[in-house]
């Protein structure tokens, strides 16, 4: 692999805007990067205080510190605000940074859309999180209380902070489409020469896969929640029963997006991870194609198996053994991913830097969460898990791993050098490896086993025979929620100066993005990097 | 690092805890006495028993390698990206073939009885019980002995907000219980008067939504006499926490003798309504109803929490005309609100879950009371006929 790149030619190459103005009109992907990623931590910050208020109250039986109406929209707004808020846009912060680079393209192919894709998150967030300011200040009903998934007819009797919520999904959805757009322009024109799709990293195979799911699932969103917007304020009854609607179409409406969006957060990471394994284990990634393969198949599987979470709203049998055949027929792709993952390290002459202990800690986690997922696949076994603590505590295990520990973690990790060009603080981020697999696992261990003994979720008080179980959860919660400031010195730290890191900060790193200097300069490529035959 | 290590070592003896967690009921669900709650004890034991096998036998892999083939041991790098050879590709296509074996075989074949099972409602069965949710009650109809009647939580408030100690059954205790024959096919339909709600007992291995505007079925032979408590599973707004589930299942005959004395106060109360109320019994009656079905939203004393729910007191409804001069019912009125709900909101109609001497107590009671003085006495006779 060659490429060329001028040593200190960097950022006043062609001039650019200094200050204020230079975030606000970027259309350089690093900036942007950076900023969907401090956007995305910045969210993840928020609805982590949220869901520790929620822990708080749930630290002992009885009403202690939120009122039932506030907790319902903590609960929804840590729903909203970790999905739209902190993991995609953390995942698509991941995609500016390296996207370009790992293909060797100078920048983005659309760079002013990219501007405008992150310049629509922070309003659409405020739009989310105000009418909540607003009712704990005593004005209006406050936000959105019907729980992430906004089941109608509750969504349409709440209050106003549920017309703030559907505007808010709009203009998330709308930011998700144009940096979808974004990713899959990029990837088909703008590749290094000999980069063929399939030599393409499989970092870039995740993106693209995620972009393809966003365009064909926002757009359903968009729609229903346009519906509800018409069933709350202009008399259609397409939710209603009563005027000839049918609520359980929310659900079909909701969930077609829904589903698939739980693989929009995990293929990015399915990408990453075996960049990083791969890394640290000195070994050519295991089965590349069939890791691609596997994760077009899931994709595709992702959108056909959405009525999943509807077995308890009730379906025709025929529907039943549909959703739950196709739903199963998920595992066997993504056994083969983490097949993929285990036969990379295996053998490999390992070392664990932090970026390797969160991603080998992203397989372990993610495995549980997906081998729960099996179960909850069964339509009449799923009657007992269904909206109980099980259900929380499964998901938690395949999306805490996925967009936390991969994509914030571990991947931040693994490029932080190349991102400020010093070696972050080794120790701490081992010990914020070690937190996060602490508090995590007290955290969800136990609500597997309240959900078994039949604590329902989203509520705001308990029966006694919870207490220890979800006494123990807060704890672990606590420890969690600590774990992110751990974190959050480490990258300042990194950010502020440290030890140098090399072009090529990893040993074992492959890849076009470790052949420019660290650092990166303000525009990486100027001269058309030439993609090796023999590396990926 | 001292420091450090201590709460890690906590950590992790909690986390031990967590496993071992015979303590805190463990990995097992609650003991089934339904043959669907049987049917899925056994599978969700199975479940966890290979889930848990191939999860360690996997992590055991991981941990092996990782510090066997470790780069501070010297250990040198394999080069092999994929299966070479007649032993790798089995060694690669044996766990593909596993996993579709458990998925299809192990799990796919009972699940695919199970379903079947599970939907069967029809077949054989004894009785229907009928199951409404409300915000935030559960309303029971036992359609052919023409009985019914409401359920909800009876926990004081004062426990909640911890002024008091809590009791035993803390949240999971009502004022009417579900009484129901044991051995007896149990056809249980649901619906809902608002929003979605979830009608769930552990114990029976059922969970099925209750749907404004359709009806959704499932069923349960309960093979053990005794009291069952579960809670509704589906967000329903605020008090979705407070609505408790209690069945008291007990032998054919009992039940019987229940029934027949459900129907006897159902007699009772169909004739109170036709004979004319003094205002006192009125006032008397609707306290009881209002503490009971109102005072969760329009606090006991009718302040509300404006503006999600309005205030009774001084409000221009609950002083206002209920009937107009000839005698019909005046829309968006004080006893219309109560009979027919508002939609779009959260005031639901009590039309179907509330008597005509419940609603006109009721509503008597409203009208004279938080500072209200309309002097009107609603009688359940005029209930009666605006239905």
């Amino acid at each position: 692999m060659t490429a060329t790149t001028i040593e200190g030619h960097d950022s006043h190459h062609h001039g650019h805007p200094a200050g204020f103005t230079r975030w606000l009109v970027t259309t350089n992907h690093k900036d942007i990067g950076t900023m969907y990623l401090i956007f995305a931590f910045v969210m993840l910050l928020t609805g982590g205080a949220m869901i520790l208020m929620v822990r708080a109250e749930l630290f002992m039986p009885g009403l202690q510190v939120v009122k039932p109406e506030l907790f319902n929209q903590l609960i929804t707004l840590h729903g909203l605000i970790m999905v739209f808020g902190a993991a995609m846009p953390a995942a698509t912060g991941l995609a500016n940074w390296m996207l370009p680079m790992v293909i060797g393209a100078p920048d983005m192919a659309l760079p002013r859309l990219n501007n405008w894709s992150f310049w629509i998150l922070p309003p659409a967030a405020v739009l989310l999180v105000i009418p909540f300011i607003l009712g704990l200040a005593g004005v209006g009903t406050g936000g959105a209380d019907t729980g992430w998934t906004m089941y109608a007819p509750l969504s349409i009797q709440a209050g106003w902070g549920m017309d703030f919520t559907i505007f808010a999904v709009h203009m998330l959805g709308m930011s998700s489409i144009l940096a979808s757009i974004n990713v899959i322009v990029t990837i088909v024109n703008m590749r290094a020469p000999g980069m063929t799709m399939w030599k393409m990293p499989l970092f870039a195979w995740g993106f693209l896969l995620t972009a393809i799911l966003l365009i064909f699932i926002m757009p359903v969103l968009a729609g229903g929640v346009t519906m509800m917007l018409m069933d709350r304020h202009f008399g259609t009854h397409f939710f209603n029963a009563a005027g000839g609607g049918d609520p359980v179409l929310w659900q079909h409406i909701f969930w077609f997006m829904g589903h698939p969006e739980v693989y929009v957060l995990l293929l990015p990471i399915a990408g990453v991870v075996p960049h990083i394994i791969s890394c640290f284990s000195r070994k050519d990634t295991f089965g590349y194609k069939a890791q691609v393969w596997s994760m077009i198949a899931i994709a595709g599987l992702s959108i056909i198996v959405w009525a999943h979470h509807m077995f308890t709203s009730g379906m025709s049998t025929g529907g039943q053994l549909y959703f739950m055949y196709s739903t199963m027929l998920i595992s066997l792709p993504l056994a083969v991913l983490f097949y993929c993952w285990i036969s990379t390290f295996w053998r490999g002459s390992i070392s664990l830097e932090t970026p390797m202990l969160f991603a080998l800690g992203f397989v372990v986690f993610f495995g549980w969460g997906g081998l729960t997922g099996l179960v909850l696949a069964d339509a009449a076994a799923d009657a007992q898990y269904h909206n109980a603590y099980f259900l929380v505590a499964h998901f938690h295990y395949a999306l805490y791993p996925t967009p936390v520990m991969g994509a914030m973690a571990a991947a931040v990790y693994y490029w932080l050098p190349k991102w400020t060009g010093h070696m972050y603080n080794e120790s701490l981020g081992k010990l914020h490896f070690w937190l996060v697999a602490i508090g995590f696992n007290l955290t969800f261990i136990p609500q597997f086993m309240l959900g078994l003994a039949g604590m329902p979720r989203r509520i705001p008080d308990y029966a006694l025979q919870f207490s220890d179980l979800n006494m123990l959860s807060s704890i672990g919660a606590f420890i969690l929620g600590a774990s992110h400031l751990v974190f959050l010195l480490v990258v300042v730290q990194a950010a502020r100066g440290g030890k140098k890191a090399e072009s090529r900060a990893w040993e074992g790193a492959q890849g076009l993005e470790w052949t420019v200097p660290s650092p990166a300069p303000y525009h990486t490529f100027d001269e058309q990097p030439q993609f090796g035959a023999t590396t990926r | 690092m001292n420091r450090l290590r201590r709460p890690a070592t906590a950590g992790f003896a909690a986390l031990a805890a967590c496993l071992s967690a015979q303590a805190f009921g463990g990995w097992t669900l609650p003991e089934a006495v339904t043959p669907v709650a049987e049917d899925t004890a056994h599978v969700h034991n199975l479940f966890m028993l290979i889930a848990s096998t191939l999860f360690f036998v996997v992590l055991a892999l991981v941990l092996y390698s990782v510090f066997t083939h470790r780069k501070s041991k010297g250990y040198k790098a394999a080069t092999f990206t994929g299966p070479k050879g007649g032993k790798q590709v089995f060694f690669t296509l044996a766990p593909f073939a596993g996993l579709l074996f458990i998925d299809y075989v192990i799990f796919g074949i009972p699940a695919y009885h199970a379903v079947l099972a599970y939907e069967d409602t029809k077949t054989n069965a004894d009785m229907v019980v009928k199951v409404t949710g409300s915000q935030w009650k559960w309303q029971y109809e036992y359609p052919a002995d023409n009985v019914k009647f409401v359920s909800v939580l009876t926990t004081p408030q004062e426990q909640i907000h911890n002024q008091q100690p809590k009791g035993e059954n803390y949240l999971l205790e009502v004022d009417n219980a579900v009484v129901l024959p044991v051995g007896k096919k149990i056809r249980f339909i649901t619906t809902s008067t608002d929003v979605i709600h979830s009608w769930w007992v552990p114990a029976f291995g059922v969970k099925r939504d209750a749907i404004p505007g359709f009806l959704r079925e499932f069923w349960a032979t309960i093979e053990k006499p005794g009291i069952y408590r579960g809670q509704c599973a589906e967000l329903c707004g605020k008090d979705h926490g407070f609505m408790p589930v209690v069945v008291k299942a007990v032998p054919e005959e009992e039940f019987r003798k229940w029934i027949d004395e459900q129907k006897a106060v159902q007699v009772a109360a169909a004739e109170s309504a036709g004979k004319e109320w003094t205002k006192d019994e009125l006032m008397a009656h609707g306290k009881e109803v209002y503490e009971k079905t109102c005072a969760a939203c329009h606090k006991p004393d009718g302040s509300g929490m404006p503006p999600a729910f309005p205030a009774l007191a001084g409000s221009k409804i609950a002083t206002g005309p209920y009937v107009d001069s000839d005698g019909h019912l005046v829309k968006d009125g004080h006893l219309d609100r109560v009979l027919n709900g508002k939609t779009g909101t959260a005031m639901q109609a009590f039309r179907e879950t509330l008597s005509d001497a419940d609603i006109a107590s009721v509503v008597t009671y409203e009208r004279n009371s938080f500072g209200n003085k309309t002097g009107d006495a609603v009688q359940p006779a005029v209930v009666k006929k605006m239905r």
